[in-house]
């Protein structure tokens, strides 16, 4: 592990809720850990658990998915999917070996961009202590 | 001249092959067709004839099974030589198949699980001042594209005959079918399944229930009865037979074309039936589906996205 380690994470938030609440830590000003790639999604529930495997394979140390809070889904469910997915998919993810704290969902609304520093920053150090999410490949070929 | 082809397994359980000797008499008329110069389960050619034969005059090799050792990587090697066209035949070679769940551990742990502290096979055995070897052991398993270019793929497990027959048929056509092509139907297989129009618009299960818990109505869709049914994130063609025998859809034609990952794609499918919204229920539902891993990729994660459970994760033990 190289000394200045800094995870990846790839955070998928969604546009009415996460992703305004990130929008409005920037505006604001509050600072957080630079680790964090976003990607703009419609709805929590548009997160295929294929985007999620897909980021680790690529070297994504982390992943975080924002939606709004339960009750507040602009699609009226697609929050409640993404949970239902998101816990099938940390069943998964553990038995091939990756640490629950790599994968992660939280409910942030527009209002809480404190809430987007807090979510970054602690998972950023969790990821820290963890190390890299090294894969390895067949030795066949 | 007929063309020449070939068969031969890797890591797999014999299946394929039944499914070739499966066309029974129509066997006869494949014979007709084309040579047979080397099916290691029925005909008695040798791994040295196979050397002895020029580059690519064998038309057609059918290969089945997964790559897990040595020696099945070397045999792929030489057939893809000797071979115009390679077909991966059945879900073992196109995508590691029931073989591949040895991703979820390594070669020792595999070892350590079949002997204990028993006796260990030796890789050379010396008797008499010759010496005999046995094929090491891959840490992971791979799918025969791995190794060599694969250009056609027979899915299933086993493919079916009516998939074999019709990959023969394709394969000898003087326009044969865009190199790559997995030569089956590419939609689900609930889109031709005969209980298609039981499922309900929108289902909201409180948890999966296992075959041998329940008696299942023979006419109504099985994921509508609360069976773990993959006939939604499969590819159709087997003519939905697992179905007809009340037996729900595992997966094993592969996702369509257009699915990167069977696995994730299953679970974002199946994730979505269950009813409730709260957490601690989710939970209680997916107790239901105590092997995530076996269940969503029983035939494929060696192609999964992540291919393995991490080395480091599982002992770091290697070979």
């Amino acid at each position: 592990m190289p000394e200045e380690y800094e995870p990846k994470i790839v955070a998928f938030f969604c546009n009415w809720c996460t992703y305004l609440a990130a929008d409005l830590a920037g505006t604001s000003r509050i600072k957080y850990a630079p680790n964090t790639r976003v990607i703009r999604v419609m709805c929590s529930g548009r997160v295929d658990p294929q985007f999620v495997l897909d980021a680790f394979a690529k070297g994504a140390d982390g992943v975080l998915i924002g939606g709004c809070h339960p009750g507040d889904c602009h699609y009226q469910e697609g929050n409640y999917k993404a949970l239902r997915r998101f816990r099938l998919l940390q069943r998964l993810v553990s038995q091939m070996g990756i640490e629950p704290e790599r994968l992660r969902l939280e409910w942030i609304s527009a209002a809480e961009g404190d809430r987007v520093r807090a979510v970054i920053d602690e998972m950023t150090a969790q990821l820290k202590a963890l190390g890299p999410a090294r894969r390895s490949h067949a030795e066949a070929a | 001249m007929k063309p020449k082809v070939a068969f031969y397994w890797c890591a797999s359980c014999g299946g394929c092959e039944e499914a070739v000797l499966d066309l029974a008499e129509d066997l006869l008329e494949v014979t007709a067709l084309v040579d047979i110069v080397f099916w290691p389960v029925a005909l008695d050619f040798k791994e040295k004839d196979v050397e002895g034969m020029p580059d690519g005059s064998i038309a057609i090799a059918f290969i089945n099974g997964a790559i897990r050792t040595s020696d099945q990587q070397k045999m792929a090697r030489l057939l893809r030589a000797k071979s115009e066209l390679v077909v991966a035949f059945g879900v073992c070679a196109q995508s590691g198949g029931v073989p591949g769940l040895a991703n979820l551990t390594d070669a020792a742990g595999i070892l350590e699980e079949a002997f204990g502290d028993g006796v260990r096979p030796e890789r050379e055995y010396r008797v008499d001042g010759s010496s005999v070897t046995l094929p090491k052991l891959f840490d992971t398993v791979v799918p025969l594209s791995a190794v060599i270019p694969v250009d056609y793929y027979v899915p299933g497990c086993p493919p079916t005959p009516k998939i074999v027959a019709g990959a023969l048929t394709a394969l000898l056509d003087p326009h044969p079918p865009a190199k790559g092509a997995v030569l089956a139907p590419d939609h689900a297989l609930c889109e031709e399944c005969p209980r298609r129009d039981s499922r309900p618009q929108e289902l909201r299960l409180e948890r999966f229930r296992r075959v041998s818990e329940t008696v299942l109505d023979t006419e109504k869709c099985l994921l509508a009865q609360g069976v773990l049914c993959l006939g939604a994130a499969t590819r159709a063609g087997c003519e939905a037979r697992c179905i007809a025998g009340n037996m729900p859809c595992t997966g094993c034609f592969g996702p369509p074309s257009r699915v990167r990952d069977f696995g994730g794609k299953a679970i974002g499918a199946i994730a979505s039936v269950l009813g409730s919204n709260d957490p601690d229920e989710v939970e209680r539902a997916l107790e239901s589906i105590p092997d995530p891993a076996g269940t969503f990729y029983r035939y494929s994660l060696p192609t999964s996205f992540l291919e393995r459970r991490r080395m480091e994760a599982s002992n770091g033990r290697g070979n």
